[in-house]
């Protein structure tokens, strides 16, 4: 936080902030020094904001007309989509805004991955970070099963199953997560109560995400660290507020597209059947977003160490600021690690495609070369590369390469002083 | 400070663990309650058995019924299904179990339907056996249930089941 000499104009403002700071807090938020060549990839952020509120809003909503119990869910979604008032929008943009909610996200991860914002002194952001991914991917996974149509059903039936791979206790664990020996109506109503607090949950963990982000302010494309406030810095507000805007009017065209456009190219037609306890669809696929976890699960032939290797692909994403050993932040000044880089994002697309495909034959050898690839980069490449690898000069500034003409030897730090300064 | 860390502990030294204790066990009696309310209740566990016809069903049919909300397989086996069953080498299992254990009776196989990987339904008259093959992710089960190929660990379970007489099976 730069500035808290802040004093309100008005006798009554300075009152109440001296006894609640909140005008200090939204005078804060103004004024935050921003580094001025963030690019678009950094507007996410308030894209993934908006997403949230968004979905709380729709959520709570759909709440008011969907009835949590395993005779009644099916038709009261239906009711929703036919009789309700705009239940079709609500329920669409609800749907379709968990999509928009996991592209939004992984953007902003890989922008991290890329521009090397989850290194020191960034750490703390990037673990509250994660913990939010996986809970958004909890309740969306949760919020998936309420229709109870067979995808629903399935899906359930399958993500509870996993742990019921834990030795001696598995068995116990399924069935108190259930309330019964199966998927049934006691999973339902919980999934219900659950799908309903997470958000709040998350929404906690975004406040700390933002505030572990105003202490030692944003990262940057050229990832160096600035002075704050600078000639390297604007202020919140109006410059990011406006770019940031302008950005989500043009994410909104694209969720607006799903929302009137194609409502269900994202979810599968199965789900419009319900929910039937003893016929397995012919093929079952988590929503695409949760693919490339699929996708890990399914390539590992044994069921515990499948199980190990899907919590495994998320967990060293939260070590990742200890795996990852170079000083240098931003992929611009490192040749190679770019290349990985976009190896990695290939090997998550090939994931995310192979887990939608059926575990067999040449889809099953791909999948597993691209897990074992997955756990390379993070395990191996990353903590090698830090070390061998040769970076490019860095500049001193931000407004530096642009007066001096980059790379320009006279005034950039050489790679010694780098590596003695950093 | 550091004279009365070398100190013995006194009487406030074991008050204070003895409440921190005593403490520690009252907020575990109260959790318990909040964690054990989901597991299954009495009316869950009150729908344990159920009784099923099996005079309609010709060799080599099966039918499924619903117990405790999961599938049960009843199939009537022919004699080459059954041969087959029992002419397995058990070190060839992965989770060995002789059909004879089974199958009590060798003409009827009574099992869960339910894929052990991940809980899926299996798929009748599929896979390299000819028996059961789960879609889900590619396990394939012999003609006795038993895991042969694929990520399930173990062999589709046998449930508690009794001939009631020559028509009906009570399952649990």
């Amino acid at each position: 936080m730069s500035d808290h000499d802040y004093q309100p104009s008005s006798k009554l403002g300075k009152w109440f902030n001296d006894r609640l700071p909140l005008l200090t807090l939204s005078n804060h938020l103004q004024e935050y020094p921003t580094p001025k060549n963030l690019n678009y990839w950094w507007t996410f952020g308030g894209i993934l904001t908006f997403c949230l509120i968004t979905q709380i809003i729709t959520g709570i909503i759909l709440g008011m007309h969907y009835i949590a119990h395993a005779e009644l869910a099916f038709g009261s979604v239906e009711h929703i989509m036919r009789d309700v008032n705009y239940g079709w929008l609500i329920r669409y943009v609800h749907a379709n805004g968990a999509s928009m909610f996991f592209l939004a996200v992984y953007i902003h991860i890989f922008r991290s991955l890329y521009y090397g914002s989850y290194k020191s002194p960034r750490e703390v952001i990037w673990i509250i970070g994660m913990i939010i991914y996986f809970l958004m991917m909890a309740t969306a996974f949760m919020g998936y099963v309420l229709p109870w149509g067979q995808m629903s059903f399935w899906g359930a039936t399958v993500i509870t199953n996993l742990f019921s791979a834990i030795p001696f206790i598995g068995e116990s664990v399924t069935n108190w997560l259930w309330g019964g020996y199966s998927v049934d109506n006691p999973t339902l109503t919980r999934f219900f109560s659950l799908h309903y607090l997470l958000p709040f949950l998350i929404l906690g963990l975004v406040i700390l995400h933002i505030w572990a982000l105003h202490v030692p302010g944003n990262n940057n494309p050229i990832g160096i660290d600035i002075k704050k406030p600078s000639k390297d810095t604007v202020p919140f507000h109006p410059y990011i507020v406006i770019k940031d805007l302008f950005a989500l009017l043009l994410f909104l065209i694209v969720f607006a597209f799903f929302v009137f456009y194609s409502p269900n190219i994202l979810g599968h037609a199965d789900n419009y059947i319900e929910a039937d306890p003893l016929v397995t669809p012919a093929h079952i696929v988590p929503e695409w977003y949760l693919l490339p976890f699929y996708a890990i699960l399914r390539s590992v032939p044994d069921k515990l160490l499948g199980v190990i290797a899907m919590f495994a692909s998320i967990f060293v994403l939260v070590i990742l600021p200890w795996l990852d050993t170079s000083k240098v932040r931003s992929a611009i000044f490192r040749p190679i690690y770019k290349q990985f880089y976009w190896f990695l994002v290939a090997d998550v697309l090939i994931l995310g495609y192979m887990g939608a495909m059926p575990a067999e034959g040449a889809y099953l050898i791909i999948a597993r070369v691209a897990t074992a690839y997955y756990f390379l980069h993070f395990l191996v490449i990353l903590p090698v590369l830090g070390r061998k690898e040769k970076t490019l000069d860095i500049p001193l500034s931000i407004t530096e390469p642009v007066l001096g003409g980059f790379p320009n030897q006279a005034t950039t730090k050489n790679k010694q002083n780098n590596r003695e300064n950093l | 400070m550091s004279e009365s860390d070398k100190k013995k502990p006194n009487r406030r030294d074991f008050i204070l663990t003895a409440t921190t204790a005593a403490g520690a066990v009252g907020v575990g009696a109260a959790v318990w309650p909040l964690i054990d309310q989901m597991n299954p209740d009495a009316s869950v566990k009150a729908l344990a058995s159920t009784e099923v016809d099996i005079s309609g069903v010709e060799p080599g049919q099966s039918i499924t019924v619903l117990w405790r909300g999961k599938p049960v397989f009843i199939k009537r086996r022919t004699k080459e299904e059954i041969d087959s069953a029992r002419s397995v080498d058990l070190k060839e299992l992965k989770h060995p179990e002789k059909d004879e254990d089974r199958a009590k009776n060798p003409e009827w196989l009574v099992m869960l339907g339910v894929c052990t990987h991940l809980g899926c339904v299996p798929l009748a008259d599929k896979g390299d056996y000819n028996a059961w093959f789960c879609p889900c992710h590619g396990s394939h089960y012999d003609t006795s249930g038993r895991i042969r190929k694929g990520p399930a660990p173990t062999n589709m379970e046998v449930p508690k089941y009794v001939f009631v007489n020559n028509t009906t099976i009570k399952i649990g």
